[in-house]
């Protein structure tokens, strides 16, 4: 379980989250949604540890990470995955080498059953075959799916996705979407899916949680959630401009 | 109008003290990844990459330095009698201080450079806090294999450096100023000692920590964007060679 209690964040000045608190169950499916510079994605990077945040709590594996030192997170990081939104695949090694990762640094597996692993998950993303290939000759779509497979490779328990359905096409954005949810029915883990996309919340998730100028406004199961009043959470339902909805 | 020149001057100052502990930081955290795990392919990797990049530019910077030098110093050490000394002070101009401060400019000006756009390029497209993310410290991935190979290869490059360099002096000592192969090249064993270049070597090893370490700081604390890109290749290179020199003088003093 994932919890957070009362975090805040700023930068300088600028106040970007005001006293979140949450919580993730084991093996559910949650959607930060979200407006552009709402603070969604700045809370998964205090999520997996990659900034830290000015003040509250963040318990993992029942451990707070909000100001752990860097080597005990590498060490909780080995059970967690994230797919980037820009997939930050390693651009000057091969697919294969990207999936095989973190396999080749924290494993001690011969090469013969890191490349069985890396054939495996490239086959769970829908990409047989393409160990060979650079990320620069992948569309975007394949770059997100390889992404995907990097952070499956190790086994985790917890999978982050930020934005994975941005600067994708419908069509791509729906495969995204299954195996998002396949991943999680396959391997049990729980997954964090920051998304501004709503259609894909409802799609893959079993609750939303929105943010709203760094305030966590509302969370609750898909179906609740489409029936909130709020006037902040049926503007972003349905995609109107806040002042014109108001 | 005096309270704000101090201001101004104890910014600066600030400034400069963040700076310099900022990179005192990215070297220390270096030097503790060093026992963790050090990934040989990726020295030797950086080492054939440093090599290969800089090796011609250092074989003709350092043979018309040699040249150069041997020009100016020639005529007037004939006008003066002293033709049977050229060799052995070339040698020691070289092996002590043009070898490696050169040498070293140009690392830092061809690898350095790099160095910091590949980096920063990697922070920008988030692969940095992909490494992060699969539990691989970064200074041990990306820092410790360029501060090794940069140690290793500077010197190694150095030494190549200074055998173009008296080469270079001895070809306009012999065809220009006249002077005999034998009166050229018996003079540097009688005039410059061993010191003169393990001293060179010392240096070249500093440098290469002061263009690794420099180069991977400005690549990590690059700005976004591509203007960003390149506005920390251009601090690293400046940087690193203004530190060179600063260095030299502070070696020459120790070693000399």
């Amino acid at each position: 379980m994932i919890k957070i209690e009362n975090v805040s964040m700023s930068f300088g000045d600028k106040k970007v989250l005001d006293n979140i608190n949450l919580e993730i169950k084991d093996g559910e499916t949650l959607a930060i949604i979200g407006g552009s510079g709402s603070g969604k994605s700045t809370l998964l990077r205090l999520m997996i540890g990659l900034d830290h945040p000015t003040g509250g709590k963040i318990w993992l594996r029942d451990k707070d990470i909000a100001h752990m030192p860097e080597k005990e997170l590498d060490e909780l990081r080995l059970h967690m995955g994230m797919v980037f939104q820009y997939s930050a695949l390693f651009d000057s090694m091969t697919v294969g080498d990207n999936v095989a990762f973190g396999l080749r640094e924290h494993t001690d597996y011969g090469e013969e059953k890191i490349a069985e692993i890396v054939k495996e998950k490239l086959e769970v993303v829908g990409l047989p075959g393409t160990e060979d290939m650079m990320p620069g000759e992948l569309s975007g779509g394949m770059k997100k799916r390889v992404s995907l497979a990097r952070a499956i490779a190790f086994g985790p328990e917890i999978i982050f996705y930020d934005e994975p359905s941005s600067g994708l096409d419908p069509i791509m954005t729906d495969k995204i979407d299954e195996l998002i949810i396949s991943t999680q029915k396959r391997l049990g883990v729980t997954s964090v899916v920051v998304t501004h996309d709503m259609d894909s919340a409802i799609h893959i998730a079993d609750r939303i949680a929105m943010i709203y100028e760094g305030k966590l406004i509302a969370v609750d199961t898909v179906d609740n959630f489409r029936r909130i009043e709020d006037s902040r959470v049926r503007a972003f339902l349905r995609g109107l401009y806040i002042g014109k909805e108001a | 109008m005096f309270v704000r020149f101090l201001e101004i001057i104890g910014a600066s100052v600030l400034e400069l003290l963040y700076f310099i502990g900022d990179v005192m930081l990215l070297f220390i955290g270096a030097v503790k990844q060093m026992p963790v795990k050090i990934r040989l392919r990726h020295v030797i990797h950086q080492m054939s990459h440093l090599g290969v990049d800089t090796l011609p530019i250092v074989s003709l910077t350092m043979m018309f330095t040699g040249m150069v030098m041997t020009l100016q110093v020639a005529n007037e050490f004939i006008k003066m009698g002293a033709e049977s000394t050229v060799g052995g002070i070339i040698a020691i101009a070289i092996g002590r201080e043009l070898g490696p401060v050169l040498v070293g400019v140009v690392a830092a000006g061809r690898v350095g450079s790099a160095m910091t756009a590949e980096i920063s390029t990697m922070k920008v497209t988030e692969q940095i806090d992909a490494l992060r993310v699969m539990g691989t410290n970064p200074l041990g991935y990306l820092v410790v294999p360029r501060m090794l190979a940069c140690m290793i290869m500077v010197p190694l490059l150095t030494v190549y450096g200074d055998v173009i360099g008296v080469v270079g002096g001895w070809g306009v000592a012999k065809y220009y100023a006249g002077i005999s192969s034998y009166v050229y090249v018996n003079s540097i064993p009688e005039y410059a000692v061993l010191n003169d270049l393990t001293g060179g070597l010392v240096k070249a090893v500093v440098f290469g920590v002061v263009i690794a370490v420099l180069g991977c700081y400005y690549g990590m604390k690059a700005p976004e964007g591509a203007e960003g890109v390149g506005k920390a290749t251009t601090r690293s290179v400046v940087s690193a060679i203004v530190v060179i020199f600063m260095l030299n003088v502070l070696l020459s003093m120790v070693l000399y």
